[in-house]
Parts: structure tokens; sequence; C-alpha cells
């Protein structure tokens, strides 16, 4: 702050050993489990020699199916960290009445609800879309990788870059107390001096350049790499759902960047974009932040759309019921989530035309939705329904999310969304459907696909433990908040008077320990499922009866995918190619071109990491360094001349010879 | 309102959610003639999407129970993915639910308009010729309510009290944070935000002490950002009003900076003197002297949102 030129602030900026919360016992205990854990997975990982194959088979791999399969895992080390925050919520809020303090006190309890929504939508959720459609997408459409497969393995880099950053947050410095959205005033300057809000921006800014790229990525593959004869309207439905979430990506991610980039400018450089003084204002970051979350919360559902309506194909042995209302629904969806995002903000007084526009646009979106329902419900009509766990998620999601719909129909309502407007009414509204859609979604996609992952099913006892474990939890954790909702509890409180509310928050409390087990249940049938890996083995590459072209390939697939691009003619290629009686070639096999791996994207993924801890930090010297490395290593790779290769005619008949002979 | 109470009883019940009349839902039972319209809208709005999701809930148990594989009696057409009529039964009873609720939404947003000065007080009872509402000014601070009464020269810190049957229009902003002013047995809630005015017209029915609270997250003393409000008789009301002038001191420009300063969990403070225009000052952000206030500012126009239908009257004191 003084004129003079001091080295010390410019190298370390607001950074000193003060910013580590040693006098924190939460922190403190939660640091040395981390560190522990961390210590001793490098332990193993060093012991076992696997450095090298995780490097090149893994880190720098720009095969889709690798880096599909790296986003997933994020997803779920993730989810433990957003489920550890809600678990610590709902003992606060069980704990917390009268006298009682509960044993969070605000300012941390602030940080952890923050850092919940954030983690859960950011790093759990966006993570396991991305990773289901990375994986499935090119198999679907019959494609050797994505169109552009380095920008592929940059995306996850950047990703997991923005998860590396809030998790840092936890243990140096802080994270925002603010709401996962953020809110100016609150996030203003002057409001929260601290780091928190800055690692809120950061770890936002370059996750979101991620997701940006790999929605480009998405869009340009479907439309340009879709094998023969799969026209538009021959595609998955899964496909199509994941075009119009790329779509809605590359619309909607720029607006978040540039709000966020506004509020950065007001706290970095003291512009009055969201400000109460000088012109500035909040309702503006409010707007735009949800001209992108509301099509975010598409984004996230609608491929969950896509992976139902494969799995209830797939298990009632049936065509879908309404292909093409399917189509027209999805596309519906995606164009009328870009009209309603001001049901967020009701309240703030827009006036009654412009609320009941809102509020009836929002209200029309229920009807391609429920239409969707009605897909999925004739296609089980008629069908032979076989109850494997996928289509166990499927019926609890059908059951749920109906719910879950409408309560969120009648916070469309104006006059309704007045007295439930932040109310627990409306978090137990959005986690019945991001829960109730989404979570169920992907962990029917896991089970759905995980033998084309891995080339063995999953233990389908710990399956249904974790299905039944999740759908009572999640009803005994929500549905109070519904009640609590209606006795007018409001969000985000660390402390309440009424007694009469105990009960609630206490039952609540036991669902999300009940979801808890089932989080136990779904790590513990990976390791029983590998134990019992000979006995779950699946050799045809096809174990449910499939009917899309990922089945058609071998489990898990080799590295190019399939030797001979298929031809398409029906919207269940695999289906109908098994109904004619189509063989696998033994021979005509040509040399296949591939892409090379390649570091790149880990390096400048990981100096972007220390361009926003420096900035976060206001470490002015270092930010600029890392910048230009930054810049450096961009162009440097544009230099990179050596990125393909031919994998050998007869290297390809020898896997796919093996592979033949194995499935006879 | 005795048939609804009845339809809401029977509803209850069948929905095996006995406890809704019975139990102490503040926003499903409230005191006020506007929450008590935004409750029966619930109900409606429930009412009519139940129609589609009970029979989905049941036909999608039904069809599970009834195509599994096990079951080979049950027909099985695995090329069946196409009915018209179906498709259009599929699209058109959302649609038809979504029409009669879009013209309930419309309806009864525009009646229910917060910024809409009330024309009954009740079922059945129109605001009577002469009567006046009473003007509460609400300023939300860090982390504290303050209350300005400008007819009756008054204000109060985390209490507030109005005359049963009588409209009130709360005109609502705030010192920084953005919060929600919200009581829940009165009516729905407005966004408290600085420079800008927000309004709400309500009216309570029953005589009471309610809660009333920030329903927005606002920081560090949001917990504390808490009220009581009385719905009073008017000699009830007549007698609060004594208290506060008897016990009141004066809000100066002096004494309202030092209460500006962030607190938390504060006392019901009284003031039985106000500064002139100083909700003016605090909504056009010039309560020290010599700043420039918002509305002078850009040609004139005022800081807060305009809504030319109902122009907030800007009475100097």
């Amino acid at each position: 702050m003084s004129d003079t030129f001091d080295l010390g602030k410019m190298i370390f900026g607001r950074l000193s050993l003060e910013a580590i919360p040693y006098h924190d016992p939460i922190i403190v205990a939660t640091f040395a489990m981390v560190a522990i854990g961390g210590v001793a997975l490098l332990v193993a990982v060093t012991r076992a020699k696997l450095w090298g194959y995780l490097w090149t088979e893994w880190f720098t791999s720009i095969d889709h199916k690798r880096i599909g399969v790296m986003y997933m895992i994020l997803g779920i080390v993730m989810m433990l960290r957003g489920f550890a925050d809600a678990i610590m919520m709902r003992i606060q809020q069980a704990i917390a009445f009268g006298d009682s303090m509960g044993y969070l006190p605000p300012d941390h309890y602030d940080q952890i609800f923050t850092a919940h929504g954030v983690i859960m939508i950011f790093f759990v959720a966006m993570p396991f879309v991305v990773g289901i459609m990375n994986y499935i997408v090119p198999l679907q459409i019959g494609a050797r990788d994505v169109a552009f497969p380095f920008l592929n393995n940059f995306s996850f880099w950047m990703t997991a870059s923005g998860a590396i950053l809030v998790m840092m947050s936890l243990f140096v410095g802080e994270f925002a107390k603010s709401g996962w959205l953020a809110y100016p005033p609150l996030t203003g300057i002057l409001q929260s001096p601290g780091v928190g809000v800055d690692y809120y921006i950061w770890a936002l800014q370059i996750a979101g350049v991620g997701t940006l790229l790999s929605g480009v990525n998405f869009v340009v593959t479907i439309v340009k790499m879709r094998a023969p004869g799969m026209s538009m309207m021959k595609m998955p439905v899964f496909t199509w759902t994941a075009l119009c979430t790329n779509v809605l990506i590359v619309a909607a991610f720029p607006v978040l960047t540039a709000v966020l980039a506004m509020l950065s400018m007001d706290r970095y450089l003291d512009t009055n974009f969201f400000t109460n003084d000088l012109g500035g204002n909040a309702m503006m970051y409010v707007n735009l932040i949800w001209i992108w979350g509301h099509p975010e919360v598409y984004i996230l559902i609608l491929p969950l759309f896509g992976v139902f309506s494969e799995i209830v194909a797939t298990y009632s042995g049936k065509r879908l019921f309404g292909y093409s209302s399917m189509v027209y629904a999805t596309v519906v969806i995606t164009i009328l989530s870009y009209l309603v995002w001001l049901h967020h903000f009701f309240t703030m007084g827009s006036g009654a035309t412009v609320n009941s526009f809102f509020g009836i646009t929002t209200m029309i979106i229920s009807i391609p939705t429920g239409a969707k329902v009605f897909n999925w419900l004739f296609t089980m009509y008629r069908g032979r329904i076989k109850f494997d766990v996928p289509m166990l998620w499927t019926v609890g999601f059908m059951v749920t999310f109906v719910i879950g719909g409408m309560t969120g129909v009648l916070l469309a309502v104006p006059s309704a969304d007045f007295v439930l407007h932040n109310s627990l009414f409306l978090i137990a509204h959005f986690h019945n459907v991001i829960i109730g859609g989404v979570v169920f979604g992907v962990f029917a996609a896991i089970a759905y696909w995980y033998p084309k992952v891995t080339g063995y099913k999953l233990d389908p006892f710990w399956g249904k433990m974790t299905f039944w474990f999740w759908i009572i939890g999640f009803y005994l954790a929500f549905m109070p908040l519904y009640v609590l909702g209606l006795m007018g509890v409001t969000r985000r409180m660390s402390h309440f008077d009424d007694p009469s509310l105990q009960i609630w928050f206490q039952i609540a409390l036991v669902g999300a320990v009940l979801v808890g087990i089932g989080i136990i249940c779904f790590l513990l049938q990976f390791y029983f499922s590998y134990r019992k890996r000979d006995q779950l083995r699946d050799e045809t590459g096809d174990p449910w009866d499939g009917r899309t072209l990922e089945w058609s390939t071998t489990s898990p697939p080799p590295q190019y995918n399939f030797a001979f691009t298929p031809r398409v003619h029906d919207n269940d290629a695999w289906w109908q190619m098994k109904a004619n009686g189509v063989k696998r070639p033994q021979d005509g096999f040509l040399p296949i071109h591939m892409p090379k791996n390649t570091a790149a994207g880990m390096v400048i993924a990981g100096i972007s990491t220390v361009l926003g801890f420096t900035l976060i930090w206001h470490m002015w010297l270092p930010a600029a360094l890392s910048l230009v490395a930054l810049i450096l290593a961009t162009i440097v790779h544009t230099f990179n001349y050596d990125r393909d290769y031919h994998i050998p005619a007869d290297e390809v008949a020898r896997i796919e010879t093996q592979a033949s002979e194995v499935k006879a | 309102m005795t048939v609804f109470k009845t339809l809401i009883k029977s509803l209850a019940a069948t929905a095996g959610v006995a406890m809704i009349s019975g139990c102490d839902w503040v926003v499903m039972s409230p005191s006020g003639d506007i929450a008590a319209q935004q409750a029966d809208l619930i109900i409606w709005a429930t009412v009519l999407m139940l129609i589609i999701v009970v029979p989905v809930i049941a036909l999608t148990l039904l069809f599970a129970w009834r195509y599994r594989a096990s079951n080979k009696k049950a027909t099985y057409q695995p090329d069946w993915d196409h009915s018209t009529h179906l498709e259009l039964v599929i699209w058109a009873a959302p649609l038809a639910i979504i029409i009669a609720l879009g013209a309930m939404t419309w309806v009864s947003t525009h009646q229910l308009d917060p910024y809409r000065p009330l024309d009954r007080v009740d079922e059945g009872k129109p605001v009577p010729a002469g009567v006046e509402p009473l003007i509460v000014e609400v300023v939300a601070m860090d982390w504290k309510w303050l209350f300005f009464y400008p007819e009756y020269d008054v204000a109060a810190v985390n209490e507030l009290a109005a005359p049963l049957d009588r409209p009130i229009k709360f005109k609502i902003t705030a010192t920084t944070m953005m919060n929600s002013f919200f009581i829940p047995a009165l009516a729905g809630q407005i966004y408290a935000m600085g420079g800008m005015e927000t309004q709400l017209h309500a009216v309570i029915n029953e005589e009471g002490v309610y809660d009333g609270f920030s329903a927005n997250y606002s920081g560090a003393g949001f917990n504390g950002m808490r009220f009581k409000f009385h719905g009073k008789t008017d000699e009830g009301f007549a007698q609060w009003l004594d208290t506060v002038k008897s016990q009141g001191t004066e809000l100066s420009r002096t004494a309202y900076k030092e209460l500006e300063k962030p607190s938390q969990y504060d006392p019901v403070r009284y003031f039985n003197t106000v500064m002139p225009g100083l909700y003016d000052a605090i909504l056009n952000r010039c309560v020290d002297p010599g700043t420039l206030c918002m509305k002078d500012m850009m040609g004139g126009h005022s800081g807060h949102q305009d809504h030319s239908q109902h122009e907030a009257d800007h009475h100097a004191h």
C-alpha cells in the first residue's frame, strides 16, 4: 500500500502464514485426513511403479474414452467433498436450536453452503455429464474420436484446474461466503475483501474455459463426424440430447465468463458494474448470471434425459416410443431454456406483466418435459422389462422427477413464488430435480455403460444397495424441507429459535446419513465388482442386448473404436444390424490414422492454475510471469507438428481377430 | 373462505398430509389477506397439476409391474413405437393443464402484484372509503431492519406493528446488502436493494405476533436479521405508538450514522423523532452532507425502479 516498491508484496501479495486456518480444528483434521490419504495414494502409485503408465496412458491421453473416465473420477472425488459439506450442514441445522449454536460458526457455515453448491454443480454434475458424453457420443455415432482430440484433453485439465483451486481454498485462505451464485453487492470488494470470492471467480473462469471448449468440440463432433447413413433423425436420442446440451454450453457459458469478468473488474480495478454507487446495479448481475444459470440446469439434465431414453428402450426390449416427438421435445426445451431466467427473481419487483410472461414460459417447458415422461412410459408399455440396476434408477427417476417437476411449476407461478422463494421449499425442489434427475441418471449411466468401459458388469447386489439407500435417503432428506418451506423457513440459516422445526431437520439428517451409506455402497461396488470381475465378465461387448452402435464394438473398445466405419440404416443401428445378421469383418483391414498423445493440455492447465492462484492472492509478479508462460506454452504447442501416427493394418487385424475369437 | 377451508381439509386428508390445516404451517394458514390468497393459489395450482402427476406415477408403477420380464402373459410388441392418437394425448394433456395454469398465473400475478394498492382488506370486505394505507418505509441494514412511520414521525429497529384491516404500503430499500423483506403470515416477500425502492401492499387481519425476517442471505449477520411483526387493534396500535414516543430517542443524522455501522442481533429500539427526509436520503444514498443524491444525478431520474402506473410519491418531510 506504500508508494515505494515493495518486492515482498509483489511476490507474495496477500499470502502469509496467517492464511492457513490452523486454528480451526475441523479444517486441521480435514487437512490431516486429506494429507494422509494423499500421501498414501502417492506412495501406493510409486510403489506400484504406475507413474509412467498414468502419464502415458491417462494424463496425456487424447483418447476420448480415457478422458471420459478421468472426468468421471474427478466427479466422484468431488462428490465426496460436496457430500461432506452437505452432511456438515445437515448436522448443524439439526442441532443449532435455541441456546445451542451448533458446531459451525456462521463464518464457516456460510463457506460450506457456498462450496457445496459450487462443487456439486461445477465439479460434480458437470464432469459427470461431460464425462458420459465424452465416452459415449463418439461410439454412438460410429466415430474414432472427437473432432478436436487435443482440445478435449485440455478441456479436462482446465476443469480439473478449477477443482484444484476450490480444494486449495479449504486449506489456504477461505472460500466465498456468498452462496453459489455470488450475488453482489455482498461479493463486492467492500463487503467481501477476502480471497474467498476470488477463489470462486478464478476457479469458475478456468473451469469455464474447459467447459466451453468441450462444448465446441462436441457440437462439431456430432454435426460433422456421424457415420454414413446416420442422418440427424437417425441419431440415438442420447446423442441428440448431447448435441442440444453442447449448443446450450456454447451459447450460455460466455455469459458466465463475461459476468464474472465484470465482477472481477469491480473487485480488482474499482469499476462499478454491480456496486450500489456510481451507477452500478446489482440487479444486472442477477439478470446476467441467470441468463447463464437457467440454461445451465438444462445443460445438466438434458443428457440424462438421453441416458434414460437409451436405458428404458434397452431394458424394455423395445423401440423407444415416439422418437421424433422425443427429439422435438429436446429441441423445444433447448430453446425455451433461454426464455425463463427471470423466474429466479420474481421477487425483485419486475412488475406483474413481466413476471407473468416469465412464469408462463417456464410452465410451457413442462409440456415437452411431460411429453418425454409419457414417451418413457409408453416405451415400457408392452415391453419385457428387465429390472437391472440402470432400469431401477430409471423407474426411481420417473417417479421422483415428476414430483420435482410439479413443485417447479408451482414455483413458476409468481404469486406462489413470493411466499416460497428462497425458502427450504425451493431447496427441496431443486434437489428433487437434480438428485432425482441428474444424479439418478448419472448412476444409471454408470451401471449401464460400465461393462463397455471395463469389460465386466458391476455387481448388481451393490448397485441395488446403492439405489435403495439413495432413494429412501433422498425422500427422507428432502421431503421434510418441503414441509419446512411451507412453515416459512428460509435457506442458508445456521441457527434457529423455533424448537418445533427441529424434528424435521433431524429427519432430514437421517435421510442424509442414508444417502451417505448409499455413497459408500456406490464406492464398494467398484471394489467388489473388480474382485468378481471374472464372474461378471462380458465377452460379447453387448451385455444388455443393446440397440445403438456403442454395443457393436468390443468391451472395452479398441483405441480406434471401429476398425471399419459402420453404415447406419436405422435409429437403433445396432439392433437393426443384429436383426439382419451382420457379421464382424474378418479381413481387408487398413491402417488407422490416430492422433498422438501430448502433455500440452496438462502443462497449459497447470500454468493456468498457478495464474489463478497468484491472481487470487494479488501476487502480481508471479501472476505476470505465469501469464507470459501461459502464452508461450500455447505458442510452443502450435509448433508441435508431431501430432499423429498410423496403427498398421496387421496390428488392427490382430486386435480384431482376437476380439472375434473371444466373441465366437 | 369456509368452502375453501373444507376443501383444503378434504384435500389434505386425501393427499395424506393431514397436517396442513391442523399444524402450524404459516405459509398455508397465514393471517393476512394477501398471504391467504397466495396460499389458496398454491392449493389450486397443486390440485391442477396432480391431475397429471398422480396418473403418471400410478402408470409408471403399474407398467413397471405389469410388463416385468417374468410376466409372460403380458403382451410384448418390440417394434411398436408410434401411435398418432397417443402422441396427440401426450402433448395435449400437459398443454391443457398449462393453459389453465397459465390463465390462473396471469390473473393472480396481476391481482396479487405487490405494487398494486389493495382494493379489499379481506374476502368480501372492500377497503372503506376514505381509508388511506398506512405507509411504512423499510430499510434493510447490516444486519437489522429499520422501519419509518412517516405519518407519525416515529421509527423503530427490529419491530414492526400495524393495525388490523388497514391497508399497509411498504416502501423498501437497503443500505448495502441485498435482503428480502418477508413476513410469511402477512404477504409474500420482496427484495430490499440499495439505491432502489421496491413496494409491497398488504393487510393483516388477525391480532398476533408474527415472524418477519430477511429471506435473502446477506452475509455474516443474516441469521439475526429477524423481527417481530405485531398485528394490533386500533387501540393496541395507538398504545404501541405511545410506547415508541415515550421510550424513543431522536433519530438524527448522527444517530443514524451510528446505527448504520454493521451490527448483529440488535435489540428493539424506538425513535420518537426522525430527521426530515432521512428515508429519502438513504434511498438516494446521500445521508452524508455534501453527497449528491442519486435522484439528482443522471438527468434527474431517481435511482429506484420506475413503475409508472404505481409511481411512488416522493414525499419529503
